[in-house]
């Protein structure tokens, strides 16, 4: 598997405090992969310079086999990367439906056409059918619930059919049943193709879906293959059982010491 | 969501026939002058919301660009030799496609920062703006002021040529926002307002978005500032850029509904004429300006969304709570009629 996403040498300051320290890191094609880690170990912020909201010191990163000189979130967008946020961002004032079209890039020329063109409208309407918002289509975002508007913030990303899809916390603040709900469609769009990144703290959650699993401490990656799985458990207070996915976490004693 | 509707079909040609009509109804001078300000503030109003409202970015500055398209005009009919009559009429197009034009880099400089500091920047270009309309005396005229060639037109219907381009221009400032709103470029900019940066996120191309918002905004308005300073026929720094122009354009687009296609209109329906008793009955103690302050504060008080929202939220309220009522008035009413039934 070739990395659809690579990083390399991330470096991020915010005044004396490295928030990415030299953070290098792969996200192989096909895979649904999950970034952990104990808060401040730079996440987010990771999430924030692979997507172009916040410009690195320093370091380099590939999307696509290409290197991304700037990275900004329109062109990469453009370019099949989408993201979602740790607090559910949506249109508040416009409705459920114009937010999951406006996941849709439109070229410049396209700009007068119609608000909400009849392809649109049905591509967004089988999303929100799937993601069981569809009785919500009329209504403005901003009425929906906290859960609500974290499918329908992962709806309108999907509109555009991106290749590597960032999610921020996407269990954080919602039920078990919508966690499992979220978790369905994580592994259905993965089995038809598309490449996840997930930043998660719900460690059960991880292990079910995700490989590999990248453990970030301090701004920086702790060292993949020889990982030392004790002491990252130790760090992130990682208590539940590390199985399924990863053979060489069995080998390691990690009982649920909770 | 079809792009045509019958009753915005019929809402347009009403206004159209009223905005025809509106001057033929009355002779009195001062009516017809009252109803220029009227058509020419809520153009304004409606040019003001397309970036204020439609993309939520607080421009207070655009006195100055009805100020460059008045100095426009008077440049144009006394230096550049248009000509009287109504051929200065035919300088308003150039000089609303100018200065769209020409505020592009001023706008994508602007456009860089967001809300308070967007405002406190759009606000200081009019002040530079102003500043210059003083200095550059050889164009100006600097604090003497520049006079416009009076228009020779007949003294009973004077005021008329002078509306039927403000209604003119109103009524292509209300087409413009209805195509802005009903494309894609409004879903646009409803997002930039509601989240700038996911909207980037989504592939939203918000400074392009943006930087047309801002230029047909700065545009229209200055060709309604062009048209102003024919009719007015005497320019002034202190007049033709004021801080007063904008906030009361402002103000209007508030009270009618700042996210509506009619709000600016009913706005300044509602506040021209209103501002315009107050000036006459208390403009020499400048009463009117704190009668103007105090209704900003009520309407952002009591209908932070305008008039229309209001109204309309209101109606479905109604309806709903009726609706409700008459469910219940009818599970109320079974009992009843089963007797009468059985009888």
């Amino acid at each position: 598997m070739s990395a659809l996403l690579a990083a390399e040498g991330l470096t991020k300051s915010f005044g004396g405090v490295r928030a990415l320290d030299d953070c290098g890191f792969e996200v192989p094609e096909g895979s649904v992969a999950a970034l952990i880690g104990p808060n401040g170990s730079g996440k987010t912020t990771a999430f924030n310079v692979i997507t172009g909201y916040l410009p690195a010191d320093s370091g380099r990163l590939a999307f696509r086999g290409r290197g991304v000189r700037r990275p900004d979130p329109c062109r990469l967008q453009r370019r099949g990367l989408a993201r979602t946020f740790q607090q559910p961002r949506v249109f508040p004032g416009l409705s459920v439906l114009e937010n999951v079209v406006l996941g849709r890039a439109q070229p410049w020329r396209a700009l007068l056409r119609r608000r909400v063109p009849g392809a649109d409208r049905r591509r967004a309407e089988d999303l929100l059918d799937e993601f069981g918002l569809a009785a919500h289509a009329e209504t403005p975002a901003g009425r929906l619930s906290y859960g609500q508007r974290r499918l329908l913030e992962f709806a309108s990303v999907l509109m555009a059919e991106p290749v590597l899809v960032l999610l921020d916390e996407p269990t954080a603040g919602i039920n078990p049943i919508m966690i499992e709900t979220m978790e369905r469609h994580i592994r259905r769009r993965h089995a038809q193709g598309v490449t996840f990144l997930i930043v998660e703290h719900e460690m059960k959650f991880v292990m079910r879906l995700c490989d590999p699993v990248i453990v970030l401490d301090r701004g920086r990656p702790m060292g993949s293959p020889e990982i030392d799985w004790n002491f990252a458990k130790e760090q992130i207070g990682l208590h539940a059982p590390v199985v399924t996915l990863h053979p060489e976490l069995e080998q390691l004693d990690v009982t649920d010491d909770a | 969501m079809t792009r045509f509707r019958p009753a915005g079909g019929i809402q347009a040609l009403a206004f159209v026939v009223v905005l025809a009509v509106l001057p033929l109804l009355f002779g009195q001078h001062w009516v017809v002058s009252l109803l220029v300000f009227t058509v020419m503030y809520a153009g304004l109003a409606g040019s003001w919301n397309l970036l204020g409202g439609y993309a939520g970015y607080p421009a207070l500055g655009h006195g100055a660009f009805f100020g460059i398209g008045a100095y426009a005009m008077t440049i144009g009919t006394t230096h550049l030799g248009v000509g009287g009559g109504y051929r200065p009429f035919l300088l308003v197009v150039p000089i609303a496609v100018g200065t769209a034009v020409v505020v592009l880099p001023i706008a994508r400089l602007l456009l860089r920062t967001r809300a308070v500091a967007f405002a406190v920047l759009s606000i200081t270009v009019m002040f530079m703006v102003q500043t210059l309309a003083y200095n550059i005396r050889g164009l100006t005229g600097g604090s003497q002021g520049i006079a416009v060639p009076l228009a020779p037109f007949a003294a009973d219907t004077f005021e008329r040529p002078f509306y039927y381009a403000m209604a003119v221009l109103l009524a292509v400032t209300v087409a413009v926002c209805w195509v802005v709103r009903t494309s894609k470029l409004g879903l646009a900019l409803n997002a930039v307002r509601d989240d700038e940066d996911r909207a980037r996120g989504l592939g939203v191309q918000t400074e392009l978005v943006k930087l047309v918002a801002f230029s047909v905004s700065a545009g229209l308005t200055a060709a309604f500032g062009a048209v102003w300073a024919y009719y007015i026929s005497y320019v002034f720094p202190g007049f033709a850029i004021d801080p007063l122009l904008s906030l009361g354009a402002i103000l209007m687009a508030f009270l009618g509904g700042r996210r509506t296609l009619w709000g600016p209109v009913i706005g300044a329906a509602l506040i021209v004429p209103a501002q315009q008793y107050f000036a006459y009955r208390y403009g020499a103690s400048h009463l009117y300006l704190v009668a103007y302050a105090a209704l900003f504060l009520l309407v952002i008080y009591l209908l932070p969304d305008g008039v229309i929202p209001s109204i309309v939220h209101r109606i479905t309220r109604l309806r709903s709570s009726h609706r409700a009522r008459a469910r219940k008035d009818q599970i109320l009413m079974e009992p009843a009629l089963t007797p009468g039934e059985r009888g």
